[in-house]
Parts: structure tokens; C-alpha cells; sequence
């Protein structure tokens, strides 16, 4: 069995699975020290299941905490950046475009050293150790304790990063060092970006991990305990200390993943409602589709793997107001005061939640307040909320086909069928829980993001069956198995303005834990 | 009337430029960090007008030249831009007292203002192409009769190569192989011109029309429109740019792209939401042309740009996908750029398409407007 734990702003959902099945879900107000939330949700969920702490294999948490402590500036430290790619890229230097509140929060101290590769893999210059060196001490006297370091096409080749890596760990053994290469794609700017944030992270995840091993413990709990990432695979403890930045978007990722497994759908529209938005996103092999557009986090652009999400002002606290030939719902919304403003709950603001309980479509809050609203306002809402959903699954599909649509999220009762270019509605039991699920289930990944030179077929079969093994190799180092190991994602995309055929190869391998019981 | 180029107007000069860009021309993005960096360094950037310039005044273009997937790993710096421009003008023996941009479209609108910047030199308010061309030879310079050459290529060592050819197509020809040795980016000097050459050359007043586009598209002007009707506004001011005009508006139905010589080629299709119909844009890099109902609209080197309907920020063709809600805007390309030997330089057949150049105002003359 696995504990898969949301922590959300508001609730902090657990979902106990065991194979194929939810045993049992809960939800409890999430608390500031995020522990002691995760404590009395899995305590709730554990007498509801009737299950002893050693019949449990795994804990898998979710948590937009980090993403939260970003966009909010809280709990940051700050970061020596080390970029190696002189001469090129003086122009343009660490922490560019970074609104200034961040960046004073973040900015310790910058440096621009020799070193870095061409696209074709000759260097651009020659590392300097010397350099790395002086700059690591003269950070550590100045009492900085975390250093990011990046370098030009460093997912291409990593050596000089690694280098400065150790130099750093032996000349100041106090710094933490976070390498973009580990952490984000093509995009010099916008990896250094995720490295920056990563540093600025990790006193902070330090504190997490061992608040998070701590409820582990009171809840006598000696499983291993997991972490979703941003493609909705998992990873350790120790690794949420190094690389926290790839939590970021784990919460839709996870909500997708979830709405996946409930209903056995691999490639699917997911449509998450809840009290202000609708989100949605599309399951392509299981997987979240990601974005190819640049994702700004707390204003900070950034390029690692996000799920392409499309929003939209739709939930159950949305207000639904009559225009002069049409009904308008949202984007306002009550938001988290439904239960005091919704007439439903004798307020007087009329919300999507009305419209669905005189429908006959949901039935909670006092069915008789809302007997009076005619049927002309309420069909004309019910069209109006159809059509937005309609527009946001058109908006994100890459196809006119009519594909599979699934519903979650607390809103979803605000759909009744299924909306324009959906060929069927799925609506799994326990969709309110759906992220829980999607961070219990969670598998391991590795990815490969470089550049080939691709003249005939011979070459890129040849570039192809490298980053299917190194993408594998990957898998395996951070704790997957062989056994089911799977190539999720294989592509080239062509070099424009460059002639000779250079492409960007990239490539995903996914697996189960091997640490855990197997399921489909 | 703006007078320079601070930090305020380089968010409008991107939005401005990437939609002069028609698709192309590169994201101007990382452009408008290194003017940040360098504005907020050595200050503003004095903008002059063409007819401001004294004869005798050495104007010299700068660029950065390469692919785009390497531009934003090695980013730019505007040292290298400065040892092209100080090599060209030692072999030519004269110091210049005006830069200019040799392409609105795309990210090339930057590099210079903010090269400008370092050596506190004007910018000249114009540019040779009013839009963005993917080659070296599709200039309103070369059109005139300015030569391309000499020319200087510089990668981030301090390497420089030097291009002598009375051939505009031939320094592209020459040029690009060498900027794939130097690691597929580097910052060019080229088109060097007298004030009086560049007076008669030049595309004039693109830089302040590309931020008077931007200013739009931003709401900062014309905030109480919808944002496509603040672009169309801020296009139809502009006595540059004749019969903005929204050619259709719809959804991406399918985007087409095949690749050839490095090169991107596609057709980009959409169809309308609220009436029937369809358009196709062509585009290899830049777009090309519009057809709506097989009949076509606009065609190079008349400006086609495709925009997000609910924004009307310019979508390049690499990002064009099924389901954008979008507006194909068009507009009639500065005059420079149609005459017969114009045409032939930069004309619907230096694209490969057969049809001949037909202006916006013909094609477009009994079509009902959308907006």
C-alpha cells in the first residue's frame, strides 16, 4: 500500500491506494509548518482504512510549498552565481530581467568565468580553475552559503559545470552548489534562471525534508518517503534537498496523473474545477503534455518542464450575472466565501454552485433557496459555462478530433455533459482527491535534452538509440527499474538558420519505483 | 516626436519589433535584456531622424548574424559588436558617428541600440528592410545601390573576418558558413553608408514606429480599444505602413512545416469561429503570404503577421499551434521595398512562389474589412 499526500494553500488531501484501488481519502486543513497537517491527515486516513504503519510502502507528497515560498519572496537565501561561458554571453549577465524585490532577495554575488561549449561540442574557451576558486572563497569569507553554476550548453556537455562543482566542494567545503545542467533544457538564461531559484530553495527544503521526515516518524512510519516533481514523477528526500526548484508545478501535474489512473484513460483531456478556475490540461501517454512556451515564476522566466495548462475563469464560487441578450459567468468568483455568500447558504450573490443545485445536478446547501430562479437564467448559465468549457478544451487540444475528457477537482459538478469536442465524459469516483492519487502513483524519469548532428538516417537512428540509453541510464540512477521502463518521449526538432542539420534531440524514459510494488 | 531610447521604450520596442518581425526574425527578448544592461549603463540612446543626418555623417549597420536555438544559449554582447563595428571602421578609415539597424523585425532591433548605447552614438530612426528578410542581400541599402562589403564578421575571441564583394547575395553566401565556424553566432558590420547615402537608402522612421506599436499593443495608448484595434491604430499612423488591415481572424486548424537547407517552409491554416471560411498562411521563417477562400490577400514583401486575437502580440512561426485563437494582420510594406528592382531583391519569387507581387490595396480592394 502507498500514501499519496496534496498539500495544498488550503487542504492537505491523502489518498491510501493498494494496486488498483483507493482504499480511502481524506481532507485536512493544511497548517504553516506544513507537517503537522500531513500528520493529522495521514493519522485520519490511516483509522478510516484501519491500517497499521508497516503495512505502508511508500509516502508520496506533493506540495507547492516551494513554488508558494518563490512567488511570495519568503524564506529565500542568497546565491553566488558563477556562469562559465567568457567570452561569450558578457551582454547579458546573471539575474537579468529579474524584478527587483527577488532579486534583492536573491542577489549574493555574480561572476562570469572562462569555459563553455559551441553547439557542435568545441569548446568555447578554457575552464579556469584558478578563477572558480578565488571566487568560491571570496564568497564563503563573505558568509554566502549556496553558489549556482551554469555554462553555455552544459546539457550538451556537463564537465566544466562538474569541475567547478568540485573545486568548490574542496576549496569551500561550506557551499551548496546547484548545476543548471541538472535542472533545466536549451535556454542558457532561463536554466541559470532555475538554477539561481534552486540555490535560493534549499535551506529552505532542508527544513522541509526533515519536517516531512518528522511527521514520518510521529506517524511511526518507516517507509521510504518520495517527492512529486514537475513532470509528475518522484523523487527522494535526499534529491527534494538538492533540487527543490523541480517541485514547481507539481500540483497540476499531479491532478493530471490522478484523473489518469481513475479512469485507466492514457491520452485525455483533464478538466480540474474548482472554486474560482478551471484548469485544463491534456494527458498525452499518461504523461501531462508539456509546454513549449517559457513559464515565469514569480516573475522570474524559467524553462524547465512544466504541464501545459490552459485557465480559465470558471468555478463553483463563480458569479453569474444576466447582460442584456446573455447570461455571464465568472471570472469573478465568491472564492472561499461560497458558504456565506451563495444563496445556497442564504446569502444573496448568485454562483455557478446555485445554477447547478436548482438543476438537479448537485444537491448541497438548502435546494430551497434557489426554487425561485426561472429557467431561462439557468439554462442560459448552464449554456454559458458549457461554452467556456468547450473553448478551453478547444484551446488546448492539437487536433479538431473529439477526444476523452475526465472531470475533477471540487467543482465539477458544474458539468453535467459532455461539452463540445469531447467524444466521452469520464467522472471517476474520488476525483476530489485526484492530486493525493496522482502523488501516490507517481513513477521515476530521465531525460536527455542535446544536440546531434543529423546529415542521414543512419545518424539520427545512431543519435536516436544514444538518448533512448542515456535517457534509460538516467531511470535507473535515480531509482527505477528495467522491468517496465518505458521511452515516453523521442523527438528531433531541426535548427533553424543553421545548415548541416543539426538537431535538438530530445528523449524521456519513465519505471516504476524498484523499491515498490508494481502497478499499471 | 521620441527624442532617444530609455529603458521605457525598450518593452515597446520589442512588442513593436517582434510584430514588424512577420513571424521571424528571432525573439526579441534576450535583445531587450542586453539594452537593458547596456542603457542602464552608459544611458539613453539619442534616436535621429534620417533627414537629421549631415552628409557627411558615417553610419554604420549592426547585426548579430546565426541561429537562434545558439543566440540563446551564448546570448550576445555588444564587446563583439564592437570589435566588428571598430575593425570596419579601420579598414575604412573613418570613425562612425551614427548607427542603424539593418532589420526592425525580430531581435536585430536591439543589438544596436544597445551598441549605440556603449559608444554614445545615435541611433538612426529607420532601417533597411522596414520588417525582417532572412538574408544578408534583402535590404533597402542594397536596392539603392549601397554595398553590403565591405563587411565584418566577429565571433567572442576576438577573431574578425573581413568580407570584400561588390555582391550583396554573395556576402550572405560567404557569411554564413563562417558564422557556423565561429559557433553559429556573431555580430556583423555592414552596409556602411554616408549620412547622405543612408538619407536615401534607408526605411525611414521604423524604430519610432515600432514603438509607437508597441506603446499600442501594451495599452499604453488607445487604452479604452480592444488590443487588435489598438495595434490596427497605431499601424494606420504610421504613413510607412499603408491599409493595416485585419485580413481574417479565426483558429489554427493545422500548422504544416517541413525542413530544407535549414530552412523552416509551412503552411499555418485557420479557420473562422463566427463565419465560414478559411485562411492559409505560407511562411518560410518569416510569413510569407495569405490566402483567404484559395484567393490571395497579401503577399511578400507586404507585411503578414499573425497575432493572438485577445492580445494582439505577434506569435513567431516556431510557436504557431492547433487551437490559438488569432488575427492575421497585414499591412503594405514602406515603398522602398516595391519597386520593380526592389522586387526583384526581395520580391514573391526570391521566395519561391510564383505569382507575382501584387500590392495589399489591390488585392485586398473589394474585400469587406473585419475590423
Amino acid at each position: 500500500m502507498r500514501i499519496g499526500v496534496d498539500v495544498g494553500g488550503t487542504n492537505t488531501d491523502a489518498a491510501l491506494i493498494r494496486k488498483r484501488e483507493v482504499i480511502a481519502a481524506v481532507k485536512c486543513p493544511t497548517t504553516a509548518d506544513v507537517g503537522s497537517g500531513i500528520v493529522a491527515a495521514v493519522q485520519n486516513l490511516m483509522r478510516k482504512a484501519e491500517v497499521e504503519p508497516d503495512s505502508v510502502k511508500a509516502v508520496m507528497i506533493g506540495t507547492t510549498h516551494f513554488t508558494n515560498a518563490f512567488v511570495q519572496r519568503r524564506d529565500l537565501t542568497k546565491v553566488l552565481v558563477i556562469r562559465i561561458g567568457a567570452p561569450a554571453s558578457r551582454g547579458v549577465p546573471p539575474f537579468s530581467g529579474w524584478p527587483q524585490d527577488v532579486r534583492d532577495a536573491v542577489f549574493g554575488d555574480s561572476a562570469l568565468v572562462t569555459g563553455g561549449f559551441n553547439y557542435d561540442g568545441r569548446p568555447i574557451g578554457e575552464f579556469d580553475p584558478d578563477a572558480v576558486s578565488e571566487i568560491a572563497c571570496r564568497a564563503a569569507d563573505a558568509g554566502i552559503t549556496q553558489v549556482a553554476v551554469s555554462c553555455i550548453f552544459s546539457q550538451l556537455n556537463a564537465e566544466h559545470e562538474l569541475r567547478a562543482q568540485e573545486i568548490v566542494a574542496r576549496v569551500a567545503p561550506t557551499l551548496e552548489v546547484s548545476l543548471s545542467s541538472e535542472l533545466g533544457r536549451v535556454g542558457l538564461l532561463e536554466r541559470e534562471n532555475a538554477a539561481i531559484m534552486n540555490a535560493s530553495l534549499r535551506p529552505l527544503a532542508a527544513k522541509v525534508a526533515a519536517a516531512l521526515s518528522d511527521a514520518l516518524s510521529r506517524l511511526s512510519l518507516t517507509c521510504p518517503l518520495y517527492v512529486s516533481q514537475n513532470d509528475g514523477t518522484l523523487m527522494g528526500a535526499k534529491q527534494l534537498i538538492r533540487h527543490p526548484v523541480l517541485t514547481f508545478a507539481a500540483g497540476p501535474t499531479n491532478s493530471l496523473r490522478g484523473a489518469a489512473w481513475l479512469t485507466g484513460q492514457s491520452d485525455a483531456v483533464v478538466i480540474d474545477v474548482g472554486g474560482t478556475t478551471t484548469d485544463v490540461g491534456v494527458l498525452s501517454k499518461g504523461f501531462p503534455r508539456q509546454s513549449s512556451v517559457h513559464v515565469d515564476v514569480g516573475g522570474v522566466r524559467t524553462n524547465f518542464r512544466m504541464p501545459d495548462i490552459v485557465s480559465v475563469g470558471l468555478g463553483g464560487g463563480s458569479l453569474v450575472r444576466r447582460g442584456d441578450d446573455k447570461v455571464r459567468v465568472g471570472p469573478q468568483s465568491v472564492g472561499y466565501a461560497l458558504r456565506d455568500e451563495a444563496m445556497i447558504f442564504g446569502g444573496g450573490t448568485l454562483t455557478a454552485s446555485d445554477i447547478a443545485v436548482a438543476s438537479g445536478w448537485a444537491d448541497f446547501g438548502d435546494k430551497k433557496l434557489v426554487t425561485s430562479l426561472e429557467g431561462d437564467i439557468l439554462e442560459k448559465a448552464r449554456r454559458e459555462m458549457s461554452r467556456i468549457v468547450a473553448e478551453a478544451i478547444d484551446r488546448i487540444k492539437t487536433t479538431p478530433d473529439a477526444i476523452p475528457a475526465i472531470l475533477v477537482g471540487g467543482g465539477s459538478i458544474l458539468i453535467r455533459e459532455a461539452p463540445a469536442g469531447v467524444s466521452e465524459l469520464h467522472r471517476p469516483d474520488h476525483a476530489e482527491v485526484a492530486n493525493a492519487i496522482g502523488a501516490a502513483i507517481g513513477q521515476v524519469s530521465g531525460e536527455i535534452d542535446r544536440i546531434y548532428t543529423i546529415a542521414s538516417p543512419a545518424d539520427k537512428e545512431a543519435a536516436f538509440a544514444e538518448a533512448r540509453q542515456l535517457a534509460t541510464e538516467r531511470v535507473l540512477e535515480v531509482g527505477g527499474t528495467r522491468d517496465g521502463l518505458e521511452i515516453v518521449d523521442l523527438e528531433a526538432i531541426p535548427i533553424q538558420y543553421l545548415p548541416g542539420g543539426a538537431m535538438r534531440v530530445v528523449c524521456r524514459a519513465v519505471s516504476d519505483l524498484a523499491a515498490t510494488e508494481a502497478h499499471p | 516626436m521620441i527624442a532617444e531610447i530609455g529603458l521605457d521604450e525598450i518593452e515597446d520596442l520589442a512588442i513593436g519589433s517582434a510584430f514588424l518581425g512577420t513571424g521571424g526574425g528571432g525573439d526579441p527578448y534576450l535583445g531587450s535584456l542586453l539594452c537593458r544592461e547596456a542603457i542602464g549603463r552608459y544611458g539613453p540612446v539619442p534616436l535621429v531622424d534620417v533627414e537629421q543626418l549631415a552628409d557627411d555623417d558615417a553610419v554604420f549597420g549592426a547585426a548579430a548574424m546565426g541561429a537562434p536555438t545558439v543566440m540563446i544559449e551564448k546570448l550576445f554582447s555588444i564587446d563583439d559588436q564592437d570589435r566588428a563595428v571598430r575593425s570596419l571602421e579601420r579598414f575604412l578609415g573613418r570613425t562612425a558617428s551614427a548607427i542603424t539597424s539593418l532589420e526592425i523585425g525580430g531581435c536585430n532591433s536591439m543589438m544596436p541600440v544597445a551598441y549605440a548605447a556603449l559608444r554614445r552614438l545615435p541611433i538612426v530612426d529607420g532601417d533597411g528592410m522596414g520588417r525582417a528578410f532572412p538574408q544578408l542581400q534583402m535590404t533597402s541599402y542594397n536596392i539603392s545601390g549601397v554595398k553590403c562589403a565591405p563587411m565584418t564578421l566577429a565571433d567572442e575571441f576576438g577573431n574578425v573576418v573581413l568580407f570584400e564583394t561588390d555582391d550583396g547575395k554573395k556576402a550572405e553566401d560567404l557569411a554564413r558558413p563562417v558564422v557556423a565556424a565561429m559557433g553559429a553566432a556573431g555580430c556583423m558590420s555592414c552596409y556602411p553608408m554616408t549620412g547622405a547615402q543612408a538619407r536615401a537608402a534607408s526605411v525611414p522612421h521604423t524604430l519610432s514606429a515600432a514603438i509607437a506599436v508597441g506603446q499600442a499593443v501594451a495599452g499604453r495608448r488607445y487604452g479604452d480599444r480592444a488590443p487588435v484595434d489598438r495595434l490596427l491604430a497605431a499601424l494606420r499612423e504610421q504613413a510607412l505602413y499603408g491599409d493595416a488591415r485585419c485580413a481574417f481572424e479565426g483558429k489554427i486548424t493545422s500548422v504544416e512545416r517541413v525542413t530544407r537547407d535549414g530552412w523552416v517552409f509551412g503552411t499555418c491554416t485557420i479557420e473562422a469561429l463566427e463565419a465560414f471560411g478559411t485562411a492559409q498562411v505560407a511562411f518560410q521563417n518569416e510569413n510569407l503570404s495569405v490566402t483567404v477562400e484559395g484567393k490571395l490577400r497579401c503577399v511578400v514583401p507586404d507585411l503578414v503577421t499573425i497575432v493572438d486575437s485577445e492580445t494582439a502580440r505577434a506569435i513567431p512561426t516556431e510557436r504557431l499551434a492547433y487551437g490559438q485563437r488569432v488575427s492575421v494582420i497585414v499591412c503594405a510594406a514602406p515603398s522602398q521595398l516595391t519597386s520593380p528592382k526592389a522586387l526583384s531583391i526581395v520580391g514573391p519569387q526570391c521566395f519561391g512562389i510564383e505569382e507575382k507581387y501584387s500590392p495589399l490595396a489591390k488585392l485586398m480592394a473589394r474585400v469587406a474589412p473585419y475590423r
